[in-house]
């Protein structure tokens, strides 16, 4: 143990990156869209029903680590944060969690459910302009996921949903910085849809298990178990988080 | 001279290509190596031969010092963290500072450049395509001087100056051993990945050891061919002011 720790601690990271499926006993489950696609209330639901059936689920979601937030929060009151500055801090985020959040529960044989993965960054980053090689490069690092589902939606149904839930559209999810336009809805409408292109242009570059979010949430929610089953179907829970007495290993399908 | 913008890698594809019309000067090498004494002397040139210099300095950008400072005294950073952090830094200051700077016709010396954090990030076990690729959207300096010398002068005078601190030890890659033997231990590997990069991206090798000023004389040496300007009818002077 001594010695492995060691290594770990000196070698980058010894996953096998996006490329090629990890061997961990857990599943990682990603969820991606654009804002407003309905992939978070997608995500609790999923979580709900894996929790409810025994399955121990983990959740981490996209920009939350306490490392960087300062310094992103800092960054974007000040409106300084530049493609690469903003695609960075998000990278140094997504590091700090597949370190501490996201590759310990896939070694403990857990289900990881991600809210935005790495492909965010891919669409976003991209559409604010960095070069798609190069954060396709720096994201190489990453395990690739068991599931990712993408929430498509349109822009305008998006921007409907985001309006009625909250008063105001942010800032750099509009993509303000990139001085498309001085409307708001107008540089979301465009900033988004260039997000969106970028999602669509990757769905089968990362088999990308693609969902209509314009259909009723339960709807949705049913195609994303049924995909889960279909996807997964090889996992085996190493202890049940419902009852802690039949602790053993346990498929899926059976551990209702 | 007006260039065009020169990336090391990828580059910053979203930026107005426009040109710059300054210099990009890096000098590079190990703390103890001289580094700072010797971009002091080559402003004080310069601005006396009638040059515009800023200097910019490894991580003192505004947006994520502060949280580098906690997270070192923390040891909150793993190795990956602890490179893309650093390379935050630059990215920040590269945008806000050196390339603004370039493209008003200034000259500037910068102390530690990607280089740095590479050899940093190599001598840590991160991977040599994974880190090249990261830097990529650095700009092409004009020239790199690495500073070099040897373990224990390096060892000797950081003693001197400061003391050794916990990160520039290595003590995160030697947990348990004696600093001093951990400072040794670590800067040898630092210098390897210098050697090796000097190579890769052509470095001008200077040895450290000799007198200030003959190191200051050198550096002077080989400005001279490429601090060149359209108009300027006298070259610069190696020697004024007197060292």
């Amino acid at each position: 143990m001594g010695l492995n720790g060691r290594r770990d601690n000196q070698r980058q990271m010894n996953t096998p990156g996006l490329g090629q499926a990890h061997d961990y006993p857990g599943k990682l489950i990603v969820v991606e869209g654009i804002d407003g696609s309905g992939k978070s209330t997608q995500a609790q639901l999923l979580q709900k029903w894996l929790l409810n059936r025994g399955v121990p689920v983990f959740f981490t979601e996209w920009n939350s680590s306490p490392l960087v937030r300062r310094a992103t929060k800092a960054g974007k009151k000040k409106n300084r944060l530049t493609p690469t500055t903003f695609s960075l801090l998000h990278l140094t985020d997504f590091a700090d969690r597949l370190t501490y959040q996201i590759i310990p529960p896939l070694k403990a044989g857990m289900v990881v459910i991600a809210d935005r993965y790495a492909f965010t960054a891919f669409a976003r980053d991209v559409a604010r302009g960095v070069h798609p090689q190069w954060v396709r490069e720096a994201y190489s690092f990453a395990v690739r996921p068991d599931i990712a589902f993408y929430f498509k939606v349109t822009v305008e149904c998006s921007l409907d949903r985001l309006q009625s839930s909250r008063a105001k559209i942010k800032f750099y999810e509009a993509g303000m910085d990139l001085n498309l336009s001085r409307n708001v809805e107008e540089s979301f409408c465009i900033f988004q849809g260039q997000v969106l292109e970028q999602y669509d242009a990757m769905s089968d570059e990362y088999d990308f298990e693609v969902i209509d979010a314009e259909l009723p949430i339960d709807v949705q929610q049913l195609m994303v178990r049924r995909a889960v089953e279909r996807r997964v179907a090889d996992y085996m829970a190493p202890f049940s988080t419902r009852t802690p007495a039949r602790a053993g290993m346990l498929p899926l399908s059976e551990a209702r | 001279m007006i260039k065009p913008l020169t990336f090391i890698g990828q580059g910053l594809p979203y930026l107005d290509p426009g040109h710059l019309s300054g210099w990009l000067i890096v000098v590079e090498g190990s703390d103890g190596a001289g580094r700072t004494t010797q971009i002091q002397l080559l402003r004080g040139w310069l601005e006396y031969q009638g040059y515009g210099v800023v200097d910019t300095d490894w991580t003192l950008s505004p947006l994520v010092s502060t949280t580098i400072g906690l997270a070192k005294e923390g040891h909150a950073m793993n190795v990956l963290t602890f490179n893309l952090l650093y390379a935050t830094d630059f990215a920040d200051r590269l945008e806000h500072e050196i390339i603004p700077a370039l493209r008003a016709g200034f000259v500037v010396l910068s102390d530690r450049y990607i280089y740095t954090a590479i050899a940093r990030a190599l001598a840590r076990g991160a991977d040599r395509e994974w880190v090249r690729n990261l830097f990529g959207f650095a700009l092409q300096p004009d020239i790199v001087f690495y500073l070099k010398a040897d373990v224990q002068t390096l060892a000797r005078r950081t003693l001197l100056a400061a003391g050794l601190d916990y990160w520039e030890s290595g003590l995160d890659q030697n947990p348990g051993m004696d600093p001093y033997d951990s400072f040794i231990h670590y800067q040898r590997r630092l210098l390897r990945e210098y050697s090796r990069l000097a190579k890769e991206f052509n470095f001008v090798t200077v040895n450290a050891k000799p007198a200030i000023s003959t190191v200051q004389r050198h550096l002077r040496e080989h400005l001279l061919p490429i601090l060149t300007s359209e108009g300027r009818e006298h070259t610069l002077d190696v020697e004024e002011p007197r060292l």
